[in-house]
């Protein structure tokens, strides 16, 4: 009897360890709140100018909780710090950050923030989103804003902010196409969600652009290791696409991502990294990053609400237009004409004389009007 | 199939098993010393910071990967000490050893790498087997990392030391039963403290096997959930080291199968295809798998001068 108890328990014990990690470890940005909202992503957010220049926020204070990676975590949590400092320099705001050891934490971290008197409090990543409503319920009277979520319904003290990621695919997309010499290219997601086709359709969609501006006959083979914690599964799926004669993969997959990126330099082929400039972890095989500059949106946003405008009850969308997402400058690992090209095709997409595809539907008509 | 899928096959099964490997050698180990040890995940986890790290500084892998079988083997004294002297309960111990090592990964990682959550990626990895420049064309599949053949290798050593050795046999007996092993002069708790210590030190390895070769980094999510799938594969091979590593290849297969399923030609869904693992596991275990027992006196701490 005593025995089977401990059975049970061990088991139960091992049970709720295994879903430890997925709880701490989700890195911000990767997934979304799971809100129907947030497939709109690109479409339902607002867009209007986002930049408002020379406000005074002497006497403003605005603050930010990271999520469970830390401030320093080399990726969302680092790049809002960084927006919310950029935002003390230019207005004079004060700016604070509290980090979360767990997501517990949550909570109790934005009512210290709305102790010391913030009015605009910002949640680093989806895993803040339910905290976050449930703050700005409590405190009906402050600001709240998180990032790389849209509401459903959003209160009208609450931001979401989302990245328009496949401006910054698109581009990607053509730069892998133009690169090519096997006329293979692959994609490797993480878990499959509205966020990370949006990635997905958007580089198809920039290497279908590039086979028509260019002649090519580019093919892009897509997969999806439905973890974003399995370095191992990424870099078996790299490795089986560069078998197949793939050259260059783009991964949207967060830690299953650096397997992707080791394949392809154990491959001696290029990887293209994700959210921030991953060059760093392979400088010679990393062909270049779709970046998500989460500073951007942060600063933006603090600005107009020190400016006074409205920006509670509604999702920003933030893209090309607004420098929030792009690609790095340097580009060591192909030409300067296919960067140009690049740059003018985020020109385009600036200007709307080129859409990028966010669904498969939206990806289909694209690629029947490009015939 | 063509020789390329399943050379293709192949590399991906031995290099996916690979942290597992150790790690269900660790669990062997220990589990038929008579000591349940869950906490091989976090054992893992600190063995993968610790590897990486030391890698780093150091720019040795080896010295990185021996460290990092240091500082597993440094948690499972403190597990041997809290469930053999102590007489803990080895499950809460084991759930203790899960929240310790990524905590304390973490931990040193912020204070090492200027804050950040993921070490810098080390300048030498663990060489391959064949080189740098490897086999040519599809045969490069099996150029495996070193660590591959350092798991087999280990494991044959297991089972040589489990039934060819005495000592094999004492730790054995010691894990069925204690009372009678005490009785023929054999040290029950230093069998078992030296078990968990050796079981410590795998799992650590395994951890590095991540870092160092797989990956050239740690990251929060480099060691996720790989310890409890060891754990489940020792059961799976009847608590004995080469079962538990046929356990562990036949788990890498799957995964490796559902990579070269997903995309190309077949569509099959992914999300469907990411339950091949465990599907595959639950159909061996009910057809071909008969009656695993365990160790008798597994998990029960030994009082000197108990008659079981």
């Amino acid at each position: 009897m005593r025995k089977c108890t401990r059975r049970a328990l061990t088991v139960l014990g091992l049970c709720l360890l295994l879903l430890l990690p997925a709880c701490r470890f989700v890195r911000p940005g990767e997934l979304t709140g799971g809100s129907a909202g947030a497939g709109g992503a690109g479409g339902s957010g607002s867009s209007m100018d986002l930049n408002v220049e020379n406000v005074d926020g002497t006497g403003w204070k605005i603050a930010m909780i990271t999520d469970t990676g830390g401030i320093n975590d080399q990726s969302f949590n680092q790049s809002a710090w960084e927006g919310l400092q950029e935002l003390q320099a230019e207005t004079g705001a004060e700016v604070a950050y509290i980090e979360s050891k767990q997501s517990g934490d949550f909570n109790t971290n934005f009512e210290t923030l709305v102790d010391n008197g913030n009015t605009l409090m910002w949640g680093i990543g989806f895993a803040c989103a339910d905290a976050v409503l449930e703050a700005a319920e409590a405190n009906p009277e402050v600001n709240f804003a998180c990032v790389d979520n849209a509401f459903a319904d959003s209160p009208m003290n609450v931001t979401g902010v989302v990245f328009r990621a496949q401006e910054s695919s698109f581009m990607v997309g053509y730069i892998a196409a133009a690169v090519s010499e096997t006329q293979k290219v692959g994609f490797v997601g993480g878990i499959r969600s509205e966020v990370i086709e949006q990635f997905e359709y958007g580089y198809e969609a920039g290497v279908a652009y590039a086979n028509r501006v260019l002649d090519k006959n580019v093919r892009v083979s897509s997969q999806y290791a439905e973890s974003f914690s399995d370095a191992a599964k990424g870099k078996s799926i790299a490795n089986k696409m560069f078998t197949d004669g793939c050259d260059i993969v783009y991964h949207s997959a967060g830690g299953t991502g650096t397997g992707v990126i080791e394949a392809a330099k154990e491959a001696g082929k290029f990887a293209i990294g994700v959210d921030r400039d991953q060059a760093y972890l392979a400088p010679d095989n990393v062909l270049t990053s779709s970046l998500k500059n989460v500073n951007v949106a942060v600063k933006a946003v603090g600005k107009r609400h020190i400016a006074g405008q409205d920006i509670g009850g509604q999702t920003l969308s933030f893209g090309l237009t607004d420098d929030a997402v792009g690609i790095p400058e340097h580009h060591e690992n192909y030409s300067d004409e296919i960067y140009e090209a690049a740059i003018e095709i985020g020109e385009q997409i600036k200007r709307g004389t080129i859409i990028p595809p966010s669904t498969k539907a939206e990806l289909d008509a694209y690629t029947a009007g490009l015939k | 199939m063509s020789s390329d899928t399943f050379l293709l096959l192949l590399g991906i099964t031995l290099m996916y098993s690979t942290p597992m490997v150790f790690a269900a050698q660790g669990s062997v180990i220990s589990e038929v010393s008579g000591v349940v040890n869950i906490g091989i995940e976090g054992m893992m986890t600190i063995g993968a910071f610790t590897g990486a790290a030391v890698g780093y500084f150091s720019g040795n892998p080896w010295l990185g990967f021996v460290c990092a079988g240091l500082a597993g083997a440094v948690f499972g004294l403190i597990h041997a000490f809290a469930s053999v002297t102590c007489k803990a309960d080895q499950t809460v111990c084991g759930i203790a050893m899960n929240l310790i090592g990524p905590g304390l990964a973490l931990f040193l990682s912020r204070v090492f790498f200027d804050g950040a959550t993921q070490t810098l990626p080390v300048t030498n990895k663990i060489p391959k087997l064949f080189g740098r420049s490897g086999l040519p064309g599809s045969l490069n599949n099996l150029n495996v990392d070193m660590t591959t053949v350092i798991a087999l290798v280990v494991s044959i050593l297991m089972c040589y030391i489990f039934y060819c050795t005495t000592w094999g046999l004492h730790l054995r007996a010691v894990g069925e039963h204690p009372a009678a092993a005490d009785t023929l002069g054999i040290n029950v708790y230093k069998v078992r403290y030296i078990c968990v210590i050796l079981s410590g030190l795998l799992a650590g390895l395994g951890g590095a096997a991540m870092t160092l070769a797989i990956v050239p980094q740690f990251m929060p999510t480099a060691i996720s959930g790989q310890g409890f799938i060891a754990i489940a594969a020792v059961i799976f091979g009847k608590w004995t080291p080469h079962g538990g590593y046929l356990a562990c290849l036949l788990f890498g297969f799957a995964q490796a199968l559902t990579v070269v399923l997903g995309g190309g030609a077949f569509t099959v869904p992914s999300e469907i295809l990411a339950m091949l693992p465990y599907v595959l596991t639950v159909l061996i275990l009910i057809l071909f798998v008969g009656r695993a027992s365990a160790p008798k006196a597994n998990g029960v701490p030994y009082n000197k001068g108990s008659r079981v």
